[in-house]
């Protein structure tokens, strides 16, 4: 299927980006990487009368680490950041995630703050910024906002973000030196969207966890976090994952059943992900390969 | 979301210049106009195939600068400022086929030839970064695009049979060149 007509802009700022989207209100859509939206649109979901192309905004591709936070502009690609070797050295989290986000030619075009944007709660990158308390940067008419994740998803495609607003940028808040993190998910293909999946981040001081956190993919409505400390904390870091956080995993999901799974499956998985997670988490890691945690799982 | 719009807008025509293959081709089409349609119907490059229009299958694969994108998930417009490879850039004539092509044909690696041009395309990037992969690794290069008569065994293999081809080749443009440098021994050949 086709998309339907509309009227392309090639703004060169971000100035002028807004002004259009100011203009064409609730009619227009922002263009980055395309690998979400074309298909929307394509299928007729949707039949915005205008498309604000950013790929030709100067300065929206950078990365930028600093002490606290990694941030990336809205025209950093998934593989950009991926292949990006000190966002992944002070966020292993990011390429342990980034490698189970599609294929390598949608991880090509398609941007993560676009992903984010676009609020799918199969999305990896949203439930990776919500995870680390991460900020949306916006610009609108009225100037710049920042929006905490936490306060910027309403619903599955369902943001806070105004019509006449752009995102300009994301921040991932970088965890403490010793907190390890992991990311597991579950697909009928790898690279298609997960029936599951989980980001942990876990703290670990003398052999003991004092702190656990999960972010879950395609089994929330929005991307939300899970607090495992009370379950977890005081746990031996090396004795097998209680059932407790299985049993909380079970109960603070919510998942819809399709025709590749049952709703009763993917909680199950979920489950079942976060404990291995969990226990990939705190397996020492070589230093030398920060995201050697990463891992994509097939649960039979 | 937008919702669907009751005064849609007249359709706008843009005069669309792109580098296909190393040639610059202009036509004049649509802003809607997907690039694996622009490739088909305005420039007639019919070897960029569509299946599933939706990013799932891989069948549209091109290279944009070097890298494999879906050309059914990017728009004609979007693609002006790049260098867009497509099947034909990568090899068009039967009696000197690529590696790729020539380990599909020696591995039976397609049966009817659908999805052939987005493995090609995929397969041809990937051997740049990684020019000696495993067979699990192959699997996992190839992950992306679908072969609906489920020729996946004979694609891995051939993944492996053209790092094979590419090796020998480079070997080979190494050897004529020490022997147009007129020392067969080695001496003075060397690339380093």
């Amino acid at each position: 299927m086709k998309p339907g007509p509309f009227v392309h802009h090639a703004p060169t700022t971000v100035d002028e980006a807004v002004a259009v989207l100011g203009e064409v209100g609730h009619d227009g859509k922002v263009l980055a990487g395309g690998q979400s939206l074309i298909p929307v649109l394509s299928m007729r979901l949707a039949t915005p009368g205008h498309l604000v192309d950013i790929n030709g905004v100067a300065g929206l591709d950078a990365v930028h680490v600093t002490d606290t936070a990694v941030r990336i502009g809205a025209l950093v690609r998934h593989a950009g950041l991926e292949q990006h070797d000190e966002a992944a050295t002070a966020l292993p989290l990011l390429r342990q995630a980034l490698r189970n986000v599609a294929h390598p030619a949608i991880r090509n075009r398609g941007t993560t703050v676009g992903s984010i944007a676009h609020a799918d709660p199969a999305g990896e990158m949203p439930s990776v910024l919500v995870l680390t308390d991460g900020v949306l940067e916006a610009v609108g008419p009225g100037g710049r906002r920042e929006i905490a994740a936490t306060d910027f998803f309403l619903g599955p495609l369902e943001t806070t973000l105004a019509e006449d607003e752009l995102v300009e940028a994301v921040r991932f808040t970088r965890f403490a030196p010793a907190t390890r993190t992991a990311f597991l998910e579950s697909s009928r293909r790898h690279g298609d969207y997960a029936l599951a999946g989980v980001a942990v981040a876990v703290d670990v001081a003398d052999g003991v966890v004092v702190g656990a956190r999960a972010g879950f993919v395609s089994v929330t409505p929005v991307p939300s976090v899970l607090d495992l400390t009370p379950v977890l904390g005081g746990w031996d870091a090396g004795a097998p994952v209680p059932d407790e956080v299985t049993d909380a995993v079970r109960e603070f999901v919510d998942p819809e059943g399709d025709i590749h799974a049952t709703a009763d499956y993917r909680r199950m998985l979920a489950a079942e992900l976060t404990r291995r997670a969990l226990a990939t988490a705190t397996q020492p890691t070589p230093a030398a390969d920060p995201a050697s945690t990463t891992a994509h799982e097939s649960v039979a | 979301m937008s919702e669907q719009t009751t005064d849609t807008p007249p359709e706008q025509l843009l005069r669309i210049s792109l580098r296909v293959n190393g040639v610059t081709r202009t036509a004049s089409a649509p802003a809607r106009r997907l690039l694996s349609d622009f490739l088909r119907h305005d420039l007639g490059l019919t070897g960029t195939h569509v299946g599933c229009e939706h990013g799932v299958c891989g069948a549209c694969t091109v290279l944009v600068d070097g890298q494999p994108v879906r050309a059914c998930l990017m728009f004609a417009v979007s693609a002006q400022r790049h260098e867009v490879t497509t099947i034909e850039g990568i090899g068009n004539d039967p009696e000197n086929l690529s590696p790729v092509q020539q380990a599909f044909t020696e591995c039976h690696a397609l049966q009817c030839g659908f999805c052939t041009p987005g493995f090609v395309t995929t397969i041809t990037a990937y051997l740049e970064d990684n020019p000696d992969p495993t067979p699990e690794q192959a699997r996992e290069a190839i992950s992306g695009n679908l072969c609906r008569c489920t020729g996946y065994q004979n694609i891995v293999s051939a993944v492996c049979r053209a790092a094979e081809i590419r090796r020998d080749r480079s070997d080979r443009t190494e050897i004529d060149q020490l022997v147009d440098l007129g020392t067969p021994d080695g001496e003075g050949g060397s690339r380093a």
